[in-house]
């Protein structure tokens, strides 16, 4: 196995010549996917292209009235911004969910992405916040959310030569609250059993108007549940609409039995999962 | 394609070493720079055996391509001491027997020095979840974690060190 | 923190020795400096890789290593053909025995592979790169044969057979058939049976537990070099130096003069480091290649092909009086020791009921083999698997008869004087005083919060003596240098240090101790039994003594007076007549004279240790249980222990901590999951999920300490006793905090909540 050529390009453009030039190149970003699939040779690239040194790459900044992320901005980053930790408090800590801080300090949410494990941590959060991810490619750029950039177990939509710049959130909503929870057997380091996320908006007198309601872990991507969100709209979340809530999520849910759970117990926890961060979405709405 | 010269600054020191493209920050550590206090239990960033600090923030050296510390600064546990006087940590972590086999011993206090330059008081569970990606098979982390509780009043100077529960 | 101890009742003041001096190793340790497995770099050193079976259980058709050894850089390529093929040898190994021709093949298959990860190839390469690619070059045709995983596959008719030479060992008679059960071994008295039909209260259950890594942080490592002349240097992280040696003279019919190991530091074992896996093949590169090779373990290959401990299945049934005393026992566990016959079953049949005084007993134990990874020695081994059935079962019976655990406990516990299962008197056992001292602490008294529970278990190890070897040369500035050939793995310097510097009244500072190769010391023993304190350490206290004896012979001839008009005493020695009578003489001022009295001072001695005691722990732990999801959390812990003398007291608390943790792993979330092609589907510490810092509280301990009267300073052994009672506490803890009983361990958040579903 020859070794891989390394990259460390200074823009959007290079990176994206490097890529398309070269079928078998792959982006680095934090590398906690990228280095562990290298070193157990699940992989062979014969290229490697570190996005860490393109000028805007890592870090976030306001636009359109919300947040745009670099693609290469380490999760713990996230959390240092203020701003972008009061309004998607679900996102910044489903990102500073994943592995340890040893981890977090490289790992990015576009890696997470990108890397399309079902049980990717951050993602049900972006999904459920609305998030939409900023692609370049040798063709110029084009938007998609982040649902769509995942198509099944270590696949993404990307297309040859492309690759995420950016991560964009929306402005937190008036009346608007997030969070995300996973199941785990450990405290800490762990890969999600089930994971789900909850993006809500409640009006003034704490009716729901919106809901999305999105779980991982428990089919080949992750899931936004449209009939659990459309459960809890119009309800004022009473235990009636969070368990038409529940059960629409337990019947989304399509899991597999492996390693780290049963088919029962995910279903079971998807819906537990679910009624939880709801309820936490529900207490942030409040407050907001 | 064939070996890369990285320039960086380690442990204060600027140093120069080949690497292989595919070669992690951890074998050039060891093995061309001779540093072999930063340990591999795993090679897949599960034990943090490996921790260094990179540019401020610490990481898993074996989860660091050697090719992208070009430029940066590196510091690992045979920067720790300062020259024959050791830091807090180290001076608490002898103290207290807060190491049996010693093979963790090295990343844990690269992530708790780590954890105390940036958090001067961190409550037990602060320490504990900062350190959950250091595993210790021996401790059982009881004694760890109040090494580093003593370590952060030293460095506070304060003399109590009665904060852990139970 | 840790409760106040009342030592004052047990032993008699030590200036040293119960003191907590920082260890002589630390300063290395904390730097970055000490010499692990994979530190130590040879002068024109090569790099090996282990070629390992994909495959649980075939038979290897042919290898061809043509395109491995055309690769630039290869040096060597060897296979289970440049091997002695061995004849069944047994040959003893401290914590059990093992056989040559076994362990062997275990390094380096020969006609078939037993597990996935067995090795079947090796390569030495001028860098490691290169030589995993060599490796990869190999060719292996296998033919794959059907594989058991499970007692139950093992045992079933007309199961694939692992070994066709073996046929159960211990029953009546031999068995026409061979078949994967290796050993049936019955300990017990009285007549269990009509004491159990005849009992009040009568409890029953299948229990069982997976297979458990002992996962040490470094894996397995060393380098090799062997000479034209014959003579091999090995430099190894393990137990046991002199283990190493044994070994690989044998499996390479070396001569063991010819074979120098250095211990290197040691990144943990458990048990785990006290067999060999890559020194033999390191040995068999650096003959063939020329150079020295270095050999070392991925994580994955950590947890494919070293030891595991093994899984069990028990069944068990107790019987008691209305008043709790235990009347019978039947048991019948089945250990599942993977691809080579294992040594727990004897020491888990023996331990099952050893911290309890029961008149009435059968313990039947079953070896049984399978497709995976040969089990190695875990702390404790064998115990903890038949301990954690009897402890669920006194809780059970506790609960139906409505008694304190504690005091059903201590109305049952083994008392000094009281005859064993093997027909011996207990000595100066301390299982009632650990269970007293539990009942005073004030976790055992605090209110529990919503959906939490409160287990108690007890437990035991029967700790181990056995040869070793230490010698004490003086300087002639009269500091001390203690050798030994004991690995040190978790602060035994400090102790040795400290045995010392007590014997010979002098500060700990003064002495230092190195740890040697097995060319320059006499033999030890390894590292493992929890008998490193208690045997080399009374080899050090002898040596130490026999150095007084010295110092006091040599100041006679400097005073010219009779050695019986002389006296040690703190640290010098004393001229009690002739003009001189009233002065003394240090040890420096003796030593720097030490040529003109019979030149220099120095004493060896080796000994076979006897008089070791077993040692006894209680642990309280409390768990809370999520009713919605199973997760278990442990919210408190302490772990009471009958601990001797401490001599380090920070390294026996030290020591009690990390078994606690272990044991804790292995009750909720640690063991061996194989996929169906029988692969290991865990093999990273990510999915094979070992307690991390955030999963567990502080771990209160309390030492009670009842000290040995067969060594000088009372060292019972107290490595491995704290491992045995968590799988029975924790599970006590969660039956208590859902109100059901789960009898399979892991007590994963899964299992946990199926069981509470199920009630509901
Ligand atoms: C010890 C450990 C624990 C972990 N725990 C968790 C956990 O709890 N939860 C969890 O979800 N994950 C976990 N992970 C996985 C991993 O950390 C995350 O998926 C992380 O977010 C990946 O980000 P990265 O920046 O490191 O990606 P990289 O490893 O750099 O890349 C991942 C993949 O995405 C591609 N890629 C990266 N960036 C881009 C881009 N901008 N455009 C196109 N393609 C790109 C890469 O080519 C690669 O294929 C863990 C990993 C480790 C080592
Ligand atoms: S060696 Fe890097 S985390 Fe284990
Ligand atoms: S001291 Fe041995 S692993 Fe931590």
């Amino acid at each position: 196995m020859p070794s891989p050529q390394f990259h460390s390009p200074e823009t959007v453009e290079q990176a994206s010549a490097l890529l398309a030039a070269n079928p078998q190149a792959r982006v680095l970003a934090g590398g906690t996917d990228l280095i562990v699939q290298l070193r157990s040779r699940r992989i062979a690239p014969t290229a490697i292209v570190d996005i860490k040194r393109i000028a805007g790459m890592s870090g976030i900044r306001a636009a359109d009235g919300g947040f745009a992320i670099g693609a290469a901005t380490p999760c713990t980053a996230l959390k240092d911004d203020k701003a972008l930790a009061a309004a998607w408090p679900g996102v910044v800590e489903a990102a500073n969910l994943i592995g340890s801080v040893q981890v977090r300090n490289r790992a990015t949410m576009a890696g997470n992405l990108c890397n399309a494990s079902p049980a990717a941590d951050s993602v049900p959060a972006l999904v459920a916040a609305g998030a939409t991810v900023l692609i370049a490619g040798p063709s110029g750029q084009r938007e998609v959310p982040a649902a769509e950039v995942t198509s099944g177990p270590g696949k993404n939509t990307l297309a040859h030569g492309e690759f995420v710049v950016e991560i964009r959130l929306p402005a937190r909503p008036q009346g608007g609250g997030d969070a995300y929870l996973r199941s785990i057997p450990r405290t800490e380091m762990d890969i999600a059993v089930v994971g789900a996320g909850a993006a809500l908006v409640l009006d003034a007198s704490g009716t729901c108007t919106s809901a999305r309601i999105s779980i991982g872990a428990v089919a080949p991507t992750v899931l936004l549940v449209e009939a659990a969100g459309a459960a809890l709209v119009g309800s004022k979340l009473d235990d009636a609409a969070l368990e038409r809530m529940a059960e629409a999520v337990r019947v989304a849910a399509k899991p597999i039995a492996d390693k780290r759970g049963t088919v029962e117990y995910r279903i079971a926890m998807a819906g537990v999962l679910a009624k939880r961060v709801v309820e936490i979405a529900r207490q942030r709405a409040e407050k907001a | 394609m064939g070996k890369m010269m990285i320039s960086a600054t380690i442990n204060g020191d600027a140093q120069q070493f080949l690497c292989d493209p595919a070669a992690t920050l951890l074998d050039a550590l060891r093995d061309e720079l001779g540093l072999t206090g930063s340990k591999e239990g795993c090679g897949s960033g599960d034990c943090g055996a490996c921790t260094v600090v990179l540019d401020g923030q610490m990481v898993c050296s074996c989860l660091v391509l050697a090719a992208e510390a070009e430029g940066r600064k590196i510091a690992t546990i045979e920067g720790v001491a300062e020259g024959s006087e050791l830091h807090p940590v180290q001076r608490k972590f002898l103290e207290k027997g807060a190491l049996q086999c010693g093979f963790c011993t090295p990343g844990f206090i690269v992530a708790s020095k780590a954890l105390l330059d940036h958090n001067p008081d961190p409550s037990e569970h602060e320490v504990r979840y900062w350190l959950a990606g250091n595993l210790c098979r021996c401790t059982g982390y009881d004694k760890i974690v109040r090494a580093v509780l003593d370590a952060a009043a030293e460095l506070r100077q304060e003399t109590t060190t009665q904060r852990v529960s139970a | 923190m840790n409760a106040p101890q009342d030592k004052a009742s047990f032993k008699p003041a030590y200036d040293v020795v119960g003191t907590r001096p920082v260890r002589p190793d630390g300063v290395e340790k904390v730097t970055g400096k000490a010499i692990y497995g994979t530190d130590h770099v040879a002068a024109g050193m090569l790099h090996g890789a282990i070629l390992r079976s994909p495959h649980p259980h075939a038979r290897i058709r042919s290898i061809d290593t043509r395109k491995a050894e055309a690769l630039p850089g290869v040096k060597a390529v060897v296979t289970g053909a440049d091997f002695p093929s061995l004849a069944s040898l047994e040959v003893s190994l401290g914590e059990g025995s093992g056989n040559i021709a076994a362990i062997s093949r275990n390094c380096m298959a020969h006609e078939k592979v037993l597990y996935d990860g067995h090795a079947v190839a090796a390569v030495a390469a001028t860098s490691a790169v290169i030589a995993e690619e060599a490796a990869a070059l190999i060719e292996v045709e296998y033919e794959v044969l059907p594989h058991v995983l499970t007692i139950d596959e093992a045992l079933a008719p007309g199961a694939p057979v692992l070994h066709e030479d073996m046929f159960t060992k211990g029953l009546p008679e031999k068995p026409a058939e061979p078949s994967n059960a290796a050993l049936c071994f019955t300990v017990g008295r009285g007549e269990p049976d009509a004491a159990i039909a005849a009992a009040h209260t009568v409890v029953s259950g299948r229990y069982s537990a997976l297979a458990v890594h002992q996962g040490y942080i470094e894996p397995h490592a060393c380098v090799a070099s062997y000479n034209a002349d014959g003579q091999v240097q090995v430099w190894a992280s393990s137990q046991g130096a002199f283990m190493i040696r044994t070994l690989c003279a044998s499996i390479l019919g070396i001569s063991q003069a010819d074979i120098r190991v250095t211990p290197l530091e040691i990144g943990g074992g458990f048990g785990g480091k006290t067999k060999v896996y890559l020194e033999p093949v390191a040995i068999v590169l650096s003959r063939k290649s020329g150079r020295p090779v270095r050999l070392a373990m991925s994580r994955a290959d950590v947890f494919r092909a070293s030891g595991p401990a093994p899984g069990v299945v028990a069944d068990i049934t107790v019987g008691a009086d209305a008043d709790g005393t235990i009347t019978g026992v039947v048991m019948e566990f089945k250990m599942l020791s993977g691809a080579n016959p294992g040594n727990d079953t004897h020491s888990g049949a023996m331990s099952a009921l050893a911290h309890y005084n029961v008149a009435n007993c059968r313990v039947t134990g079953w070896d049984v083999l399978c497709n995976t990874a040969a089990t190695a020695a875990y702390r404790a081994p064998g115990a903890p698997q038949t301990i954690f059935p009897v402890e669920c079962c006194i809780d059970e019976i506790a609960q139906k008869l409505g008694l304190d655990p504690i005091d059903i406990r201590l109305k049952n516990a083994a008392r000094p004087g009281d005859v064993g299962i093997m027909g011996m008197p207990a000595g100066e056992i301390g299982y009632a005083e650990c269970l007293e001292a539990a009942k005073a602490h004030p976790h055992y008294s605090a209110p529990l919060g919503p959906n939490q529970g409160r287990g108690i278990a007890g437990g035991t190890w029967g700790n181990y003596g056995g040869p070793s070897t230490a010698t004490v040369n003086l300087g002639e500035d009269g500091s001390v240098l203690v050798t030994t050939g004991s690995p040190d793995i978790g602060g035994s310097r400090a102790a040795m240090a400290m045995m010392a510097a007590e014997t010979l009244e002098i500060a700990y500072e003064q002495v230092r101790v190195t740890i040697a190769d097995t060319s320059s010391i006499g033999f030890s023993m390894l590292t493992g039994g929890s008998r490193t304190t208690f045997a080399t350490g009374k080899a050090v206290i002898l040596a130490c003594e026999e150095i007084i004896a010295t110092l006091r012979a040599r100041a006679a001839v400097m005073w010219s007076i009779d050695v019986s008009q002389t006296e040690w005493r703190g640290g010098a020695v004393h001229c009690l007549s002739g003009d001189k009578a009233g002065t003394s003489l240090t040890m420096g001022q003796i030593a720097a004279k030490a040529g003109f009295s019979g030149g220099p001072i120095a004493a060896e001695v080796a000994l076979n240790a006897q008089g070791f005691l077993p040692g006894f722990g209680v642990h309280i732990c409390d768990t809370e249980v999520d009713p919605e999801t199973g997760h278990v959390s442990v919210t408190r812990y302490t772990v009471v222990q009958d601990v001797g003398t401490a001599i380090h007291p920070d390294y026996v608390e030290g020591q009690m901590q990390g078994g606690a943790a272990q044991g804790i792993g292995w009750a909720l979330n640690e063991g061996y999951v194989y996929d169906k092609a029988g692969r290991m589907d865990n093999p990273g510490f990510l999915d094979y999920r070992m307690p991390v810092c955030s999963d567990l509280p502080m771990i209160d301990t309390v030492m009670v300490e009842k000290p040995n009267p067969a060594h000088p300073f009372g060292v019972k052994g107290v490595g491995e006793v704290p491992i045995v009672p968590p799988l029975g506490a924790v599970a006590n803890a969660v039956s208590r905090a859902i109100g059901l009983r789960v009898h399979d361990l892991p007590l994963t958040p899964d299992r946990v909540y199926a069981a509470m579903q199920g009630k509901s």
